[in-house]
């Protein structure tokens, strides 16, 4: 497959990037994180009619089955004015993982909903401040026709605004153990489940999830039971991509802003793009960008040909991605000087957020020892 | 693309056939590569086949005309021959500044005739090109370059030295740029000339680097006659064509970023010489730079293959050669460095046969960041014609 977007892809990025750009400025960011709104459910509807939700979804639930290519492209767009959504969360990562565990009455039962909008779902896996998704404790103990689960997951990201959590939990091994992961699509609602939002520095929420005595009925296991590993890490691969996709949009941003801004600021009166000193670290900093888009495309392409590569290279865009946005909103903070700390301008927004997009679904860290293990060292 | 299937079919079958067993290995040392040139002899007949079927075909330079010895490929098929190469670890048949600087401006601004002197002998590896550009004072600043050709009715004169050219001492012929008008402004008063080292006039001296190895010359033109008619393009408008040329110069160098075929990855390399625990190498920070080191590789392998493909979709930017050098060298610096440490006291071992070493190697890779352009001349070139910043 060539390294390009083609001419539907391109399409869809123009239409995505209209849409965002009108619909979710960053002003509205800054409207939300002043106003009591957890979220906006108008831009979630927006994004829906504009069939993203479907994106990645089979044809025949419902989608557009348009590839992670094309999820890829808004998720970047996304990533330029900060947009918040439960976009990756529900359409990319519960739907993939409905698509490969479910039975075909549960794909047919869920999968339409969430192509169309009207569920949200959100991944309950962690329960460690630091990205570690073997390392579950929380329970599920079979009971006759039921599960019954106890434990606590950590930092759920669109916990607070989804209907429904697909939860992992263990029905053998111990922490750290690829076997014994078993997956469960478990109501918000349901009886013994309690969610807690806490406001993050990026002015979004994520939630702590307390499963306390939760009976679920065999039917809400999705796939076989202890055997969730494998398509857990696909999910948490396009999660990691898509992540890095938003995160390419949201760096690029504000590296644009900052040239931009170079070039109006004087100080001994010229304007301070002309001073070598900035030019070069900004050279250097479209450099690594240029490496970003192709890491990210490369390993978007692998999430659609589901390439035996997907993982390193899934693992290799994050990581690349990551060093990369903090590199460039430290700059933009840098170069913007001291209009740059003030809360007033937007450039700081883009530092907080590319911090929290960096910790979801693995940060540099992470994904470096993973890339290593994947590599026999 | 039924085509394309058949070309790679077909590619697949004449490759296994025509490709010599010792020519599928990978390149380790210096003395591997052919370079050819008139003073070259094969060191195995292996190597000789092996150039002499690639050549047949045009296939030493695949895009390249057919009626100048070319391949005559798309780049669609170039790139599958590539990959097909690859795939069976085939050597490159030759390596040439013929072919990968001085035939792509040749093929834009010589005229036919040139194209039809020069041309098929670049392709079949018979003449040895090396490049004079450089000056002892003229390194960044390549446009303030002092030899001078005057004109003599029927011949210009040439005067001066260059500094840095590769292989000098072993090359056949140089293309070389020249002030052929001493008053204009630096940049217009420069010409494009070739001709032979053998002429009357033209030495050249080795000069020993940090490695011990002497792949450089200092090369002295001591009123060298040239016939006119070996001047390339436009009298005064060389730089256009050095421009150009530079260009091809960088996206080679900086394809020294990429690893080798078949070569271990570093990881790898890590893995066999110092052992895992837990399947990890023990020295967590020297892990964590290798893990580092290859998703920059791979990072910078997927740029390649995108500005590429760019290219075909005629989506480019036009940017990529700065980019491309810039980051290629800084990755070889950096790999060398990893293997220098992976090898510990063992890879300092010197060597005094001149053969090639890891300790060498990284000497060497120090020139990469330099030659063809510095790293800095690189970002000089970015801020400016990207990014637009002034000054």
């Amino acid at each position: 497959m060539a390294l390009v977007l083609n001419e539907e892809q391109q399409m869809l990025r123009d239409s995505a990037k209209s849409f965002i750009q009108e619909s979710s400025p960053v002003s509205i960011l800054r409207e939300l994180r002043d106003s009591d709104a957890e979220w906006s459910p108008e831009l979630w509807t927006g994004m829906a009619e504009m069939g993203w939700a479907g994106i990645a979804i089979a044809e025949e639930y419902g989608g557009l089955e348009f590839g992670y290519v094309g999820a890829g492209v808004v998720q970047e767009e996304c990533g330029r004015t900060l947009a918040s959504s439960p976009l990756v969360s529900s359409a990319f990562v519960c739907a993939s993982l409905i698509s490969a565990l479910g039975s075909d009455d549960q794909k047919t039962s869920l999968l339409p909903a969430i192509s169309s909008g009207e569920s949200i779902y959100a991944l309950a896996s962690g329960e460690s401040p630091r990205f570690d998704p073997l390392a579950v404790k929380m329970t599920a103990v079979p009971d006759g026709d039921s599960y019954v689960l106890n434990g606590t997951k950590t930092h759920v990201i669109d916990g607070n605004v989804c209907n429904n959590y697909i939860v992992v939990a263990r029905t053998s091994g111990n922490a750290g153990d690829p076997d014994g992961l078993s997956l469960f699509v478990i109501g918000k609602d349901a009886d013994g489940v309690g969610c807690q939002g806490a406001l993050n520095a990026d002015s979004r929420i994520s939630a702590t999830v307390v499963f306390d005595q939760v009976r679920v009925n065999n039917s809400a296991l999705l796939g076989e039971p202890g055997a969730g590993w494998q398509a857990l890490q696909r999910a948490l691969d396009i999660g990691a991509v898509m992540s890095a996709a938003e995160l390419l949009g949201l760096a690029d941003e504000a590296f644009k802003r900052t040239i931009e801004y170079l070039k109006d600021r004087k100080q001994f009166g010229v304007v301070v793009a002309s001073f070598q000193a900035l030019q070069h670290r900004a050279a250097q900093l479209f450099c690594e960008l240029e490496l970003c888009r192709s890491a990210v495309l490369k390993a978007l392409q692998a999430l659609d040909e589901d390439a035996e590569s997907r993982s390193r290279l899934a693992s290799a865009a994050k990581a690349k991605m990551t060093k990369t946005a903090k590199l460039a909103v430290n700059e933009a903070v840098q170069m913007h000087g001291g209009i740059g700390m003030t809360d007033e301008f937007d450039i700081g927004f883009f530092m907080k957020r590319a911090a929290a997009a960096s910790q979801e679904y693995g940060d540099y860290y992470y994904h470096t020892d993973r890339f290593a293990q994947l590599g026999g060292y | 693309m039924a085509d394309l299937n058949d070309f790679r079919g077909q590619t697949r079958v004449w490759l296994e056939e025509n490709c010599p067993p010792s020519m599928r290995q990978p390149i380790l040392s210096e003395k591997d590569p052919w370079w050819g040139g008139r003073k070259a002899e094969f060191l195995s007949e292996d190597q000789r086949l092996w150039l002499e079927r690639m050549a047949e075909r045009g296939w030493t330079a695949p895009q390249w005309p057919v009626e100048y010895g070319g391949g005559g490929l798309s780049r669609e098929e170039a790139k599958i021959l590539q990959q097909e190469m690859e795939r069976i670890l085939a050597r490159r048949p030759l390596e040439s500044f013929g072919i990968d600087m001085l035939g792509p401006a040749l093929l834009k601004f010589a005229s036919e005739e040139q194209k039809q002197r020069y041309i098929p002998e670049i392709v079949r590896g018979e003449i040895r090109w090396c490049q004079g550009y450089s000056e002892p004072n003229a390194g960044s600043d390549l446009a303030s370059l002092q030899a001078r050709a005057e004109d003599k009715g029927d011949h210009y004169l040439v005067n001066g030295s260059k500094v840095w050219t590769s292989y000098a001492d072993k090359s056949d012929w140089i293309f070389c740029l020249v002030r052929t008008d001493f008053d204009a402004p630096k940049h217009q008063g420069i010409s494009f000339l070739l001709f032979d080292m053998e002429s009357p006039g033209v030495s050249t001296n080795p000069v020993k680097l940090i490695s011990g190895n002497s792949p450089f010359c200092d090369t002295f033109f001591d009123n060298v006659k040239v016939p006119k008619e070996n001047l390339v393009g436009e009298l005064n408008k060389g730089w256009d064509i050095a421009k150009y040329l530079l260009t091809h110069e960088r996206e080679m160098i900086g394809g020294f970023g990429l690893s080798k075929a078949g070569a271990d990855s570093l990881g790898q390399a890590a893995a066999q010489k110092l052992g895992l625990a837990n399947g990890r190498l023990r020295e967590g920070g020297l892990r964590g730079d290798i893990a580092d080191f290859e998703i920059e590789e791979l990072a910078f392998a997927s740029t390649v293959e995108r500005v590429i493909d760019e290219a075909k979709a005629g989506q480019g930017t036009g940017a990529a050669s700065s980019l491309l050098k810039l980051y290629g060298t800084e990755l070889n610096k950096s790999r060398n460095e990893l293997l220098m440490s992976i090898g510990g006291s063992a890879a300092l071992q010197w060597g005094d046969d001149g053969t090639t070493t890891f300790a060498r190697d990284w000497l060497r890779s120090k020139g990469n960041s330099i030659e063809g352009g510095t790293s800095e001349i690189q970002l000089n070139i970015i801020a400016k014609r990207i990014l637009g910043m002034p000054g």
